[in-house]
């Protein structure tokens, strides 16, 4: 049976940063609520390093996290493992978390990113509506795809196939 | 012909900052500045909060050193519920001791390995393909895959006494609101594979004798880089040991005199004043009795170990006295220097977080110390990038009417500019092109400070290097992204 990690980042505290993270909570719930024991959790504010010897634990990855990219609502996509992916001193993208985690540890796990449109990121815990809406709009979207397969891998790859990159306005 | 050469923002720095080295017509540098965008709006959105909120609310600031934070502002409010710096119980002390203690380690070995190690390696004028933490995985796999496992193992330390990774709460005014329990000691002390601290302390020990091969090596370029005389502030026991949690402040002269007596931060306001300048939104920490011209001063790593006079764990102890004789007793004003002493910090805080581990105290269930509320507290730590200033007052509801904040990265703005300026003339002076290994010399010299630019929004920090190359009215001769 394949083990599947939901992995949200972002600071909580910054308003539609937490986007990822709160993705994360409400998927954890409903996990908890359907007894799916084969889906983990975790989140953090930033991705770094040692994320590449935790994705190397799994089969499959979804990471969740705030973009300020010209998105609707939000967007699932493939991560191609990078060396030269942007990153800075103390964050690392996706990209580079898998590339590491296949260097060190010759391990592939299946890994996309929902990124969820954010807004405002002031001092503030509470969502944008926007963004509400959006963080609705995608867990609407990943339990869907949950609820259908318990081998959800496929399922994705055909929409990204499907749609290049799905995005749902 | 003057030409304005921009570098923006800096790669492998978090957060918001660009280098704008001002070319005349001959191509000579006659200015240079480094730009940090701050975000200083915390301060007043704290206002009107209740103080006990502080500690968790202050983690907004920076995705990065939040635990710094947290610790700091726990610190300040410890003053205001009545216990004072040194009320809290011994289990309160010694888990926020073992917190912050993880959070230095996870933090320099990070720096080290991922982010100094490819220059120490392949060289700071190794092409930037080569000159990458990438590389180091494909040609010391097994350096990268230690840096990796210290990372997670200080992680784990926060999580296990912060109560978890993201807005950790355990530490509150007056205390802290968990022990460690037996189990979670355990996975320290007896980890499995290679999670455990014998093995973190072996690994800190090799990762110096790395440095100080290259140093062997390299003894021109790292003794000279980027040195110059500065003065050097930080926190230092009573006893003036290295105390990385708490202490009094002392600050030294570029000879060593000390120039501030080891004072009660609780008073840092008679003694730091800070300077705003027109060209950029981070102010200039000084010394009040030197004065704004003369009066800054470095703090983080180096500062530290040229303020204290010892090094209270044995193997730490040692390596410090051998890095004491290089410079034969004096301070030290090497800016590469700032990697060795991080490294010795870095074994410091492996023994540090073992002999916590085998601490009873660290199961002990008096958690909170209770005392006379006052209205106004001061918390300093030392962070891994060096003293860290939490001060607030609060009104008769216990709500927050002032927080002035004074981040380890504004108390190094001034040393971080005159290190460019000494890059830059010794780089860049004279040269009629802008070669990759200039710009990352520039570079090289601002990570040694390890600057974090308070950039705690991630979908915000993401931006690629940038430069630009102007000329005298302003017109764009080249611009470079990476």
């Amino acid at each position: 049976m394949k083990k599947i990690l939901i992995y949200g980042y972002g600071n909580p505290g910054r308003q539609d940063d937490a986007l990822g993270v709160l993705l994360t909570t409400k998927m954890e719930n409903w996990s908890k609520k359907h007894k799916l024991n084969i889906i983990q959790f975790d989140t953090n504010y930033q991705l770094n390093i040692e994320d590449a010897l935790l994705i190397s634990e799994y089969d499959m990855v979804i990471f969740a996290d705030a973009s300020i990219e010209e998105i609707s609502h939000y967007t699932i996509s493939r991560v191609i493992p990078n060396p030269k992916a942007e990153f800075s001193m103390h964050a690392i993208s996706p990209e580079f978390v898998l590339y590491l985690c296949q260097k060190l540890y010759n391990k592939h796990p299946e890994t996309y990113l929902l990124h969820l449109k954010g807004y405002e990121f002031e001092f503030l815990s509470q969502l944008t509506q926007k963004a509400k809406n959006n963080l609705e709009m995608a867990f609407g979207f990943l339990t869907d795809v949950l609820e259908q397969s318990i081998f959800p891998v496929d399922l994705i790859e055909n929409y990204i196939q499907d749609k290049e990159e799905l995005k749902i306005n | 012909m003057e030409q304005k050469l921009r570098i923006e923002p800096i790669t492998r720095v978090e957060g918001h900052g660009k280098v704008t080295i001002h070319l005349d017509e001959d191509n000579n540098v006659i200015q240079s500045r480094l730009h940090i965008v701050e975000f200083r709006g915390f301060e007043r959105f704290i206002q009107g909060r209740p103080y006990w909120e502080a500690p968790v609310l202050v983690q907004r600031l920076c995705g990065i050193c939040p635990v710094s934070h947290h610790l700091a502002s726990a610190k300040a409010l410890d003053v205001i519920a009545g216990v004072g710096p040194n009320g809290l119980t011994p289990t309160g002390e010694k888990m926020r001791r073992l917190m912050h203690y993880g959070q230095i380690f996870q933090s320099h070995a990070l720096h080290f390995f991922h982010l100094v190690s490819p220059d120490l390696l392949f060289g700071i004028n190794a092409r930037p393909e080569k000159r990458n933490v990438i590389e180091v995985a494909n040609e010391f796999t097994e350096l990268a895959v230690q840096g990796v496992m210290m990372r997670k193992f200080g992680q784990e330390i926060i999580r296990v006494t912060a109560g978890k990774k993201i807005h950790g709460t355990g530490a509150i005014p007056g205390g802290i609101n968990k022990n460690l329990s037996l189990e979670e000691r355990d996975l320290f002390i007896k980890g499995h594979g290679q999670m455990n601290v014998d093995k973190m302390i072996e690994w800190s020990k090799d990762a110096l004798r790395l440095f100080k091969n290259y140093h062997k090596e390299n003894r021109e370029l790292v003794d000279n880089f980027a040195a110059f005389p500065s003065n050097h502030l930080s926190l230092v026991r009573k006893d003036g040991a290295l105390d990385l949690y708490h202490g009094v402040l002392r600050a030294i002269d570029e000879n060593g005199k000390k120039i501030l007596y080891d004072i009660d931060y609780q008073h840092y306001l008679d003694y730091i004043g800070e300077e705003v300048k027109s060209w950029s939104y981070m102010k200039f920490p000084f010394l009040k009795s030197l004065g704004k011209k003369d009066g800054w001063y470095r703090v983080g790593p180096l500062a530290r170990l040229n303020t204290c006079d010892f090094i209270p764990t044995p193997l730490a102890q040692k390596e410090f006295e051998e890095y004491k004789a290089y410079t034969d007793g004096k301070p030290n004003h090497k800016s590469m220097h700032m990697h060795w002493a991080r490294l010795i910090e870095t074994l410091h805080a492996a023994e540090v977080i073992k002999d916590l581990l085998y601490d009873s105290d660290l199961q002990g269930d008096e958690l909170v110390a209770k005392g006379k509320k006052s209205y106004e507290g001061v918390g300093l730590i030392e962070a891994p990038r060096g003293t860290l200033f939490h001060h607030y007052r609060i009104d008769k509801n216990d709500l927050i009417t002032m927080c002035n904040l004074i981040v380890s990265t504004t108390n190094n703005n001034e040393p971080m500019n005159r290190a460019v300026r000494q890059v830059a003339d010794e780089m860049i002076s004279g040269q009629r092109s802008i070669r990759e290994g200039m710009l990352n010399a520039v570079e090289v010299a601002i990570r040694a400070y390890d600057p974090c630019l308070s950039c705690a929004t991630h979908a915000l920090g993401k931006m690629p290097l940038e430069i630009s190359l102007f000329d005298r009215i302003g017109n764009l001769l080249d611009k470079k992204t990476n």
